[in-house]
């Protein structure tokens, strides 16, 4: 019975989160269609259905209905293969993060029957509150990961099979800029790893439950995270893979219609997994002490709603940066990654490591993220602040007329 | 012609803060930017519902004037249409009915898709009968709509003067008269 249930109630959890996720997408792009008016003191879209909230349905009908061209210049199995293998990459990584309350894996124990009975427990707990599509999955962060690293093929392919010049040096921009962004990312997930000593995501949030958010104990992890979560995403200021401005439209310049819509769509459920996946590595997932807690389908909607408004809080953030810092030039990409954001990243996972490996209080964490700041800062001050010299021709002659 | 060394100086890229080397608070000082600007009053104008404010001087669709009698002020001089630089006035004049002058425009057509609403003829007219109105919403279905004849004229004239008075170009109210104006004013 309960088996049977647990198998329906995982495809019912699909069927919402594809379903939830898609809707969400849509509005996604109407909520950053809205911002981007408000800060460039517009007032934005506002005419289809009451406050244009309908605009999300006439955008996706008028994707499905653009003419479909395809180049004659292009590979057809690639070209055709690329926004596939983006939008499917992007909503395979949903698969193991959790969206709502959810349930701890029974600890190691000594007592194989008592063990047995905790699995029983967590089984029945997780057939009737689940948020997660696959719960309990051992390597979930690593397969989000996985999954997440092959998006980079969707662009590459897109770019290379698309057979022109602009796709393909963005193509060959996000290769460079995902795989180089990917180390820090994953040191600095590394470091929640090593304190939750798990990598499945339901019980880091049970860690963080019983011992505080991760943010409070290793902030500058979270920011590296933040950081290789932005830059995961290709989101400005790391859009460097469709710099309208010198690339037309980078990796998807030759795709039109709904396959422009899958790129699209594949990057906006990026977002939703990378805001998701902050939220449950460092903000406690559904967690917020005081307010969840307790069993029952309202503290189920509240655990929900928690973890929503923190998924709620981080896409606005990607879309006030968006809108607030201008792209990095190729250069300074690389450097950020290389010189900055890895050391420190490693330097961090080495100094968690040597926390819980003298077992130290948590907040042991703290000071030394704080110390490890400073010596980037000292660093910073030391060797940051190179002038670059530049030649400038001097001004010969008169100004041209009508200047 | 190489340039010369002494054509290039060298420039230094500013010197940066600490602020600015850490990224974060140079970072959040823009977001606060960027967020001050989402509560400041829009500037977009919701067209259709609301109408853009033009100033006085605007030059939109031409209209004859009528004198105090109500008939057309237009003397048929042609002067209009010889000062038009795109050539979109036609007037056929006709011997006035009326005592006071010589002749009047039989037909008065504007072709308003050729005008560049220069305002030349405006200014070329002696008694003040051809103006440009600040209505600049026209349209039409065809090419034949777009050729505005006299009575169409004459209908802005009232459309701008009785039914919506704040359409009254300044030109007619403030300002020097044309030349002939004068004369039959102070006469």
């Amino acid at each position: 019975m309960s088996a049977i249930w647990e198998q329906y109630s995982a495809l019912i959890v699909i069927g919402v989160v594809m379903g939830g996720v898609l809707t969400a997408v849509a509005y996604l792009v109407l909520l950053e269609r809205w911002i981007s008016a408000w800060m460039q003191d517009r007032i934005g879209p506002n005419r289809v259905g009451p406050m244009g909230l309908l605009q999300p349905l006439a955008d996706g009908i008028k994707m499905f209905l653009k003419e479909d061209i395809v180049p004659e210049h292009v590979d057809r199995v690639f070209y055709f293969l690329a926004p596939g293998v983006a939008a499917a990459t992007a909503l395979l990584a949903i698969a193991v993060v959790p969206f709502g309350a959810t349930v701890p894996l029974p600890a190691p124990l000594a007592d194989l029957a008592a063990y047995n009975q905790a699995w029983q427990l967590y089984h029945q707990q997780v057939a009737t509150d689940r948020c997660v599509i696959a719960p309990g999955i051992d390597i979930g962060f690593l397969f989000t990961f996985a999954v997440t690293s092959l998006a980079v093929y969707g662009i590459i392919l897109g770019g290379w099979s698309s057979n022109n010049k602009y796709s393909m040096i963005g193509a060959l921009r996000s290769s460079a800029q995902l795989i180089s962004y990917e180390i820090p990312l994953g040191l600095a997930a590394l470091s929640v790893v090593l304190v939750a000593g798990s990598l499945n995501l339901e019980t880091i949030v049970g860690d963080q439950v019983a011992h505080g958010w991760n943010i409070w104990t290793q902030p500058l992890a979270f920011l590296l995270f933040l950081i290789g979560a932005f830059a995961e995403c290709n989101r400005l200021p790391f859009d460097l893979p469709e710099a309208e401005q010198e690339l037309v439209g980078g990796y998807h310049t030759e795709y039109s219609s709904m396959k422009f819509g899958l790129f699209f769509l594949g990057e906006y459920t990026h977002m939703i997994t990378t805001s998701l996946m902050v939220s449950v590595l460092f903000l406690g997932g559904w967690d917020l002490p005081g307010v969840t807690g307790g069993t029952g389908w309202l503290a189920w909607g509240l655990k929900l709603a928690v973890l929503m408004a923190k998924l709620g809080f981080f896409i606005l953030l990607y879309m006030v940066i968006r809108w607030t810092i201008p792209r990095f030039r190729f250069d300074q990409l690389m450097h950020l990654a290389w010189k900055l954001m890895i050391p420190l990243a490693t330097a961090n996972v080495m100094m968690v490591a040597v926390v819980r490996e003298f077992g130290w209080s948590r907040w042991a964490m703290l000071a030394g993220s704080a110390g490890l700041v400073a010596v980037w800062a000292v660093f910073e001050v030391i060797n940051g602040n190179r002038a670059i010299n530049m030649p400038v021709r001097n001004k010969v002659g008169r100004e041209p007329v009508g200047v | 012609m190489p340039i010369a060394s002494k054509d290039v100086k060298w420039v230094s890229t500013p010197k940066m803060g600490l602020g600015d080397l850490l990224y974060f608070p140079a970072v959040f000082s823009g977001m606060a930017t960027t967020l001050k600007h989402v509560i400041q009053p829009k500037v977009t104008e919701q067209y259709p519902e609301q109408e853009p404010n033009l100033p006085a001087n605007y030059r939109g669709v031409h209209r004859l004037n009528r004198d105090e009698a109500g008939r057309v002020k237009c003397v048929a001089c042609y002067m209009c249409s010889t000062a038009c630089p795109a050539h979109c006035i036609d007037i056929v004049a006709a011997p006035s009915p009326w005592t006071d002058r010589e002749k009047y425009p039989e037909t008065f057509v504007i072709d308003e898709l050729r005008c560049i609403y220069c305002g030349m003829c405006e200014e070329a007219c002696p008694v003040d009968a051809i103006e440009l109105t600040s209505l600049y919403d026209l349209t039409g279905l065809s090419r034949e709509q777009m050729l505005f004849d006299k009575e169409k004229l004459l209908s802005v004239f009232d459309m701008t003067t009785k039914e919506s008075p704040k359409k009254d170009p300044i030109r007619t109210r403030a300002g020097k008269l044309g030349v002939a104006s004068e004369a039959l004013k102070n006469s």
